[in-house]
């Protein structure tokens, strides 16, 4: 026996009355629609799929599983008012995935990246071995970087010293900022720390522990639109790490000959490179804030690279940190007489 | 091959409810709406449960599966946890009228706020020129079903209900972004989106994406693409200076 079902819509639609027990699907109504929009209409004007019964002619409306079934008549009246209490549901998350081992990865990839960075920073030797300095300290900026240009036959003549004597802490302070600002900032790595440090939140559908949020809409994470600006400077600084790449070519018995500090260091430069080019800001800088890219060909064909390149932003961000340490620390093993530098030829 | 599935089904509404245990039969192939049909039909003719089209394309059956916003009727029972039970409640964000029936009308409130499609004053309203690359940048957007994942599993209103009145979701700043990319619009909605409809609540942690059933790239191709449109005329000197001498060049030219 097919039941009676009566709703009170508190919308702008007068009641209906459908027939079948499935109270669930056409009883409450999909959606609230709002002026101008139907009930199976999406909330920009485009029609929606209809619902069920008027997509099957001849076939009652709410009868679709259980009308072979005999049950009992089911009333279901709406609220007169909206209901404005959420499901109280007590637990953090019903996941039963291990949602915290991704946060877990991250957080431990990301803390200790920073604490070998502070380390070598802080160091302030062994960065230099000719023909290799390290990418954390380059370029050279400050004049106590004298002790890496003395054994160089080419290291940065513009820059060094423009910090000068009165700098008395490691050189790579000065330059540091910039990659560690354009990778703070980075859209990836905003995801990346916001859910395994700042825990906002850790995973999808996980509660968050903190009472408030403003998100980025207020200082200090509104900084974050800053990204842009190192990302001009992080170009200008792949260049000069791309420089020390060539130099690193560049042995004491003359050019053309290479190590396997030579190949990190190429390595390197190429996944700075391959990373600052796939950045987000990079792809709108190119081609994303174009309206119109029927008119402007050539850019919207790089747009589709770096678009390509922006689907493995993530890979390559953590591939790009990773080297870079690993770099700095082949340079500082050589530097210090631990590993002796392989020659190619 | 039948088998016995049990599952956790909240029940209740805005006064209250608790967990509901069935143990319904299963069959092979099965997704969890079946399931919950089976419920309805064999032990809860009065469970309330939102569907439409069973295809994944009404996006009515929104529900929170083991604690992951999914459409129920595209969620294989396979694809869980064998010999576990399934636990099944509404979308945690939106308040609840009954079981698995939420009441969605935020959305819609949220719909009405975002100023429709304006043709530039030089442009004819419609019929206009468009080319194919114009248009597949927001037919992406235009995939979108409205089953609410994303804005169910949104952080900023899914565990901060004040942050409601002053943002508008992922769902919506699709719907922005297509807008603004629409090459005949006219209308400039980044200032907006950026100061009244929180698109500076959003850090990108790209949950809208991850449960998007359509597979959109909410976050990279909607959201940061309109969180650089709003860098170009806020902060970002470069552009603003080129900006504003093109806009010179022009207003000399005419």
């Amino acid at each position: 026996m097919a039941g009676v079902v009566t709703l009170a819509r508190t919308c702008r639609l007068a009641p209906i009355t459908l027939t079948g027990l499935n109270v669930g699907s056409d009883a409450l109504p999909r959606q609230r629609p709002h002026p101008g929009n139907t009930a199976a209409g999406r909330s920009d004007g485009r029609p929606g799929p209809g619902p069920a019964g008027s997509a099957r002619p001849g076939r009652r409306r709410g009868t679709s599983h259980a009308g072979s079934h005999a049950m009992t008549a089911v009333t279901a009246e709406r609220p007169a008012g909206p209901a404005k209490a959420r499901a109280a549901i007590a637990p953090r998350t019903l996941r039963l995935d291990k949602w915290w081992k991704e946060p877990a990865i991250t957080a431990t990839i990301l803390i200790s990246f920073v604490v070998y960075a502070t380390w070598a920073a802080f160091k302030n030797a062994d960065y230099f071995v000719r023909p290799y300095l390290s990418p954390f300290y380059s370029p050279c900026l400050a004049s106590i970087c004298g002790h890496a240009r003395a054994g160089a036959t080419t290291v940065h003549p513009p820059m060094v010293g423009l910090f000068g004597p009165w700098w008395a802490i490691s050189p790579a302070i000065i330059v540091l900022i910039i990659p560690l600002g354009f990778r703070f900032t980075c859209y990836y790595y905003r995801k990346a720390y916001y859910r395994s440090i700042w825990q906002s939140p850790s995973a999808c559908a996980v509660r968050e522990p903190h009472k408030g949020y403003k998100g980025e809409s207020k200082f200090p994470l509104i900084i974050q639109n800053v990204h842009r600006w190192f990302f001009y400077l992080g170009l200008l600084l792949n260049g000069i790490l791309t420089w020390d790449a060539v130099e690193a070519f560049h042995f004491p018995r003359g050019w053309g000959h290479a190590g396997f500090g030579t190949l990190m260091l190429v390595v390197n430069a190429i996944l700075l490179w391959t990373y600052s080019l796939s950045c987000h800001s990079c792809r709108h800088i190119i081609g994303g804030r174009l309206k119109h890219f029927s008119r402007h060909p050539l850019r919207f064909k790089l747009w589709g690279v770096v678009s390509k390149m922006n689907t493995k932003h993530m890979q390559l961000a953590w591939v790009s940190l990773i080297f870079v340490a690993l770099t700095d620390l082949y340079v500082r093993l050589v530097a210090s007489g631990w590993v002796t530098d392989p020659r190619f030829f | 091959m039948s088998y016995q599935l049990v599952l956790r089904i909240w029940r209740g509404d805005s006064s209250g409810g608790d967990f509901v245990h069935y143990e319904v039969p299963a069959d092979e192939g099965e997704v969890v709406l079946d399931v919950v049909h089976k419920t309805q039909a064999l032990f809860a003719g009065d469970l309330a449960v939102r569907w439409n089209c069973k295809a994944g394309k009404c996006g009515s059956c929104s529900a929170e599966i083991n604690g992951v916003p999914r459409l129920m009727c595209m969620t294989k029972l396979s694809s869980l946890p064998a010999g576990r039970a399934v636990t099944i409640t509404p979308l945690r964000t939106f308040p609840v009228i009954k079981d698995l029936v939420t009441d969605v009308s935020f959305n819609y409130e949220k719909a009405r706020q975002v100023p429709a499609f304006s043709a530039q004053p030089d442009q004819p309203v419609a019929p206009f020129t468009m080319y194919q690359e114009d248009v597949e940048r927001s037919q992406e957007f235009r995939k979108c079903i409205e089953c609410w994942l994303c804005q169910d599993t949104c952080h900023v209103i899914r565990d901060h209900e004040e942050n409601k009145p002053h943002f508008a979701g992922p769902r919506f700043f699709i719907r922005y972004a297509e807008l603004d990319m629409h090459p005949n619009d006219g209308l400039d909605r980044k200032k907006l989106l950026q100061e009244t409809q929180g698109l500076g609540y959003c850090n990108i942690t790209k949950c809208c994406t991850e449960v998007c059933p359509e597979h959109i790239k909410i976050t990279d191709n909607a959201i940061i693409a309109m969180k650089e449109r709003v860098v170009d005329v806020k902060y970002d000197p470069v552009v603003k200076f080129f900006g504003r001498r093109r806009a010179g060049r022009e207003k000399r030219g005419s």
